[in-house]
């Protein structure tokens, strides 16, 4: 650690900074789609811009505040929680129904032999 | 193009735990962060908000065709160009548009360029406002809590982390991004590259010159 670093941190108690190189944009496909979601919503009029930014540094905040220590790598698990939330403050989709939904892929997903398509139809509940 | 539909078939997060996975041989397992995207997208497929499909070609688009590149053609012709830049400072958002790099979080940007007496850096100290249209989508550290605080209050620390030392006479200004604003360094050019083409010129920055967390490249790397 430099001496800059080392007094940085004793100044704002936080970590050195991560670091990375011009790597991929999305390090697992769900970031990627939540990003694309919430993309796509604003362009429906879902929500404006201002509200989405509002969202998202509202979950950092919390997420910070209960002891994330926010290198970066946890910023799409902030920006799916904050999508989560305006789908269900725009009356989109209510937290309970996203909520079943996903119980119903978990048993989907189970459900599903290693190596094929996990298909919402193969949860078992469903089928009636 | 890669499958985000189930490419994530075989992930197992570490934070998922709690089955014991030698009694799964069976079944599939999807982590908790991509059982609730699924979620999500498949209810707003079910209500029309979203088309799959369509998802996918945004995704394509940040991963291979937007990215800081633009941002570099942006800087070599504000370099090669004394109207050009002329054009940035007065409407750099319009300027920008006419080279084509257009579309979403590049409604309002400005440029902000460097001197031998003023450095330049960006933060986004709420969340991570960035001009996707010439950057392409943030790196992970400018999204990560030490950036977004120490850029503000320690801008000469974070500058030594990169490896960049100025003179103590240069003065370091730190320009916070909005939803609405959107900032965009121009490096100093570097010395010795009278006559380079635009594309020369290009191969110079990087993206980290561009947030203002290093400087364009030393021209003998480009052309020895």
């Amino acid at each position: 650690m430099s001496r800059h670093e080392d007094i940085a941190a004793a100044v704002c108690g936080v970590a050195p900074l991560p670091r990375d190189d011009e790597g991929p944009v999305f390090r697992e496909p769900w970031e990627a789609q939540a990003f694309a979601m919430a993309v796509t919503l604003h362009e429906r009029g879902v929500f404006t811009w201002a509200e989405w930014a509002a969202a998202l540094s509202a979950e950092i905040s919390r997420a910070q505040a209960v002891g994330d220590p926010d290198l970066g790598d946890s910023y799409y698990r902030h920006w799916l929680k904050a999508l989560e939330q305006l789908v269900a403050e725009k009356g989109v989709s209510s937290a309970a129904a996203l909520e079943a939904r996903r119980q119903a892929w978990d048993r989907a997903a189970h459900a599903t032999p290693h190596g094929q398509p996990i298909l919402l139809e193969n949860d078992p509940l469903a089928k009636d | 193009m890669h499958d985000h539909r189930n490419a994530e078939h075989h992930h197992r997060s570490h934070d998922h735990d709690g089955h014991d996975h030698g009694h799964e041989h069976e079944g599939s397992e999807l982590s908790e962060m991509a059982l609730r995207v699924k979620a999500l997208e498949s209810i707003l497929v079910e209500k029309g908000y979203v088309d799959p499909a369509a998802l996918d070609v945004l995704i394509e688009t940040y991963e291979t065709k937007i990215g800081p590149r633009n941002g570099a053609k942006v800087v070599a012709k504000a370099w090669a160009d004394p109207a050009f830049r002329d054009w940035l400072r007065q409407d750099a958002t319009a300027a920008i548009w006419s080279l084509g790099f257009t579309g979403r979080q590049g409604e309002h940007i400005v440029t902000v360029e460097n001197t031998p007496t003023t450095h330049n850096m960006v933060v986004c100290t709420l969340c991570s406002c960035y001009p996707w249209p010439v950057l392409g989508l943030p790196p992970v550290w400018y999204k990560s809590a030490p950036y977004r605080s120490r850029a503000v209050m320690d801008p000469r620390g974070v500058l030594a982390d990169f490896g960049v030392t100025l003179p103590e006479t240069t003065e370091i200004r730190v320009w916070d991004s909005t939803a609405e604003t959107r900032y965009l360094v121009i490096p100093m050019r570097p010395a010795g590259t009278e006559g380079w083409s635009e594309d020369e010129l290009a191969a110079l920055v990087t993206r980290d010159s561009m947030i203002g967390t290093g400087l364009a490249r030393d021209p003998k790397e480009v052309r020895p």
